[in-house]
């Protein structure tokens, strides 16, 4: 059970972070990457000894140009839809190799790494798969709302009006037209342990999050927030910024779902979309009436949260976990 | 005991640790019988159910990578699902076994056999075995590990088993035991591997600089196979008594037509010989065991002394030359002074029954288009025109 997994758990503080950078400078990321950002904190809360399995996509490409490579922890890219398959292989074949007796019986954490286009896109398919069968690993989707390798085209995961190179803004209509698919919530639904979202700019957060999903054992997934000031048209020294901004106005909730139960961070006051939309070059287009539409969605989406938070707990347990998350 | 069961007898044998698999006709026999083997503990390994054939060799390239010995199995549209791994597996030099069960490729949807599916494979830099009974099933499919698992290998290997003709098939074969195995396959020692302790990064960005090279060690790795291969099959032969060759010939002393095939119809084809014979036709057969790499030094020599050649081919190369295995022989046979004359057969597409009186026909037409020197891409046998 969970409980008995996270016994050992202890919240990082500033002070108790761990020197070691499995994720290592020299990386060709675009300068102010919020993806690399949040993938570098997700490797050093979970640390070795860890397997990284990565999607095809920005954060393998800018890690692993032959003859460098970034990683100091053991790392294999196979392919971009794949990436949940190839970690469910290289969970079955370490959990073998151990009970076999051929390498030594210690925990080793499989992380998973892929965009949303890897993960809301190519690589649903794999991803279910994977978590459906009860693999011990973490995968973890690097959110920048885009295929931003391949230069800004849309995905599933793009939010509605946003100006993607295939979604432009044009005469007919204004950027996206579908609203962003809900994978944490395709995720719980597949009664996995642990679902959480995360976003860098609450770093302790987002990193504590890493390190449960690390130590509970079963499937746990990660949908963390990446900002891409290159796909998005954002300022580069924005991208922390705007990912409390999100955080903020309540089109980005943080959340675990933890055996099914949902635990949200609170935000009673949210700041109109409006502050994070205008940030952005990609929402540069949207008129009054279209800020409203994502205004009055964002309201909704946060309604219904909080509504499977209350039916989702048990009542004699709910004022304590109130309680846990006002603390943070 | 049935061939299918047989070849997952000699999986387990092989003592692998992590399958990863999805159901497809005609290889399902195979994929279930491991399962009970592993549900019974009588295999001590991992069964993935996977989602997909796609995640059926991803998941075998991860098992891998870790260093543990890894298997699948799959045929027709599952292998053309597989494609895109294929070639990254070959690549990443990820030494692993996988069963293809030949059938048919879609459309119409075909679950009977051919060679399509493995054909469209040719070259994702596999070494790519066939087998033409039972025996060969099993015994090929515990030497296709210690091939791939060579240091001087690492490269993936494909065991075919014609499906349903072959894979469905009771026939006395000899499973050996678990000792005399363990004598020929020891534990998979992996050269390199997914190590905390010593950090490697697989499967990385490789530009124009470097490209070029990592196809050219691909190919030196795969050309080098054969010589592993031909090691193998000696120690192979030593141990169980069976002896293997890349390419292997029936009757052809004295014989001035040779038909070429691959697969379980050479014993079919093997029966057309002796009765060709019998009536004093000088006739004779070569089957090709290894198709990858292509063992043209003793393909050369298996038909210095033919005049004709009878080409079965199962798979059919649209607006080509051919099918794949006449473009092969007859690329191969380009450069050679004396060559004999091709005639190239496409037959057995989709289930199509090739019995013994059809590989009778072939020598017959063969024999008659040499003397004419008919000019002739191929002839695709038995298809109704009209």
């Amino acid at each position: 059970m969970i409980a008995e997994d996270l016994k050992d758990f202890k919240k990082f503080t500033p002070k108790t972070l761990s020197q070691e950078e499995p994720l290592v400078s020299g990386h060709r990321a675009c300068q102010g990457c919020g993806e690399v950002l949040a993938m570098r904190m997700v490797a050093k809360a979970i640390g070795s000894p860890m397997i990284v399995v990565n999607a095809t996509g920005c954060m393998e490409i800018i890690t692993s140009p032959y003859p460098q490579t970034a990683w100091a922890v053991p790392w294999i890219h196979v392919a971009f839809e794949n990436t949940a398959a190839v970690a469910s292989g290289v969970e079955a074949g370490l959990k073998t190799l151990m009970a076999k007796g051929r390498i030594p019986e210690k925990k080793i954490n499989v992380v998973a790494f892929a965009g949303d286009g890897g993960t809301a896109d190519i690589g649903l398919q794999a991803l279910s798969g994977a978590m459906e069968r009860g693999h011990d690993f973490v995968y973890v989707c690097l959110d920048n709302e885009a295929y931003m390798n391949t230069g800004i085209q849309r995905s599933s995961s793009t939010p509605f009006g946003a100006m993607t190179t295939t979604s432009p803004a044009g005469k007919i209509t204004p950027g996206q037209t579908t609203w962003k698919k809900n994978l944490p919530a395709i995720m719980a639904a597949h009664n996995i342990p642990y679902v959480a979202t995360a976003s860098p700019a609450y770093y302790l957060d987002l990193m504590n999050k890493a390190k449960k999903a690390a130590l509970i054992k079963g499937p746990a997934y990660l949908h963390v927030f990446s900002p891409c000031p290159t796909g998005w048209r954002l300022g580069t020294e924005l991208s922390v910024e705007i990912s409390r901004l999100v955080v903020e106005t309540n089109i980005f909730p943080l959340y675990e779902v933890v055996e099914g139960k949902y635990l949200v961070r609170k935000n009673t006051k949210p700041k109109p979309v409006e502050e994070y939309l205008k940030l952005q070059r990609r929402f540069s287009h949207l008129t009054p009436e279209l800020i409203q539409v994502i205004q009055k969605r964002v309201d909704l989406e946060y309604e219904k949260l909080i509504k499977l938070e209350a039916c989702t707990q048990e009542p004699e347990t709910k004022g304590e976990v109130k309680e846990e998350t006002a603390k943070e | 005991m049935e061939v299918s069961i047989a070849v997952s007898e000699a999986v387990k044998l092989a003592n692998v640790d992590v399958i990863s698999a999805y159901p497809i006709t005609p290889q399902t026999h195979i994929v279930e019988h491991l399962s009970e083997l592993v549900a019974d503990g009588e295999l001590k390994a991992a069964y993935i159910p996977v989602e997909s054939e796609h995640s059926a060799l991803s998941a075998a390239v991860g098992a891998a990578a870790v260093g543990a010995r890894a298997y699948t199995a799959t045929t027709s549209q599952g292998l053309a699902l597989m494609h895109e791994i294929m070639f990254i597996a070959s690549s990443m030099r990820i030494p692993l076994v996988m069963t293809v069960v030949n059938r048919a490729l879609s459309a119409p949807i075909n679950i009977w056999n051919d060679l399509s599916d493995i054909m469209a494979q040719r070259d994702c830099g596999w070494v790519q075995l066939f087998a033409i009974n039972g025996q060969e099933a099993v015994d090929l499919t515990l030497q296709a590990f210690k091939i791939a698992e060579d240091p001087r290998v690492l490269l993936p290997v494909v065991v075919n088993v014609d499906g349903f003709i072959l894979s469905h098939v009771i026939e006395p074969m000899e499973i050996p035991d678990q000792e005399t195995v363990d004598r020929f396959l020891p534990v998979f020692k992996p050269v390199i591997r997914l190590d905390p302790e010593q950090p490697v990064s697989m499967g990385i960005l490789g530009g124009p600089d470097v490209y070029t090279e990592v196809k050219k060690q691909v190919e030196e790795a795969l050309i080098g196979s054969q010589k592993v291969t031909a090691e193998v099959w000696k120690d192979f032969g030593n141990i169980f008594g069976r002896n293997y060759k890349p390419i292997e010939s029936y009757k052809t002393k004295g014989a001035e037509t040779l038909l070429v095939t691959m697969g379980s119809i050479t014993e079919t084809a093997m029966t057309a010989v002796d009765v060709l014979r019998e009536k004093g036709q000088k006739v004779g057969l070569i089957h090709i065991r290894l198709w990858r790499p292509f063992p043209f030094t003793e393909f050369f020599q298996a038909i210095r002394e033919a005049k004709v050649l009878a080409v079965v081919d199962r798979a059919l190369s649209p607006g080509g030359v051919g099918g794949p295995v006449g473009l092969e022989i007859k690329s191969a046979l380009f450069e050679q002074k004396e060559r004999p004359y091709i005639a190239e057969f496409v037959a057995g597409l989709g289930g199509r029954d090739l019995p013994v009186e059809v590989f009778a026909e072939m020598v017959d037409k063969a024999g008659s288009y040499a003397q004419k020197q008919k000019k002739m891409r191929y002839e695709m046998i038995g298809v109704r025109e009209k």
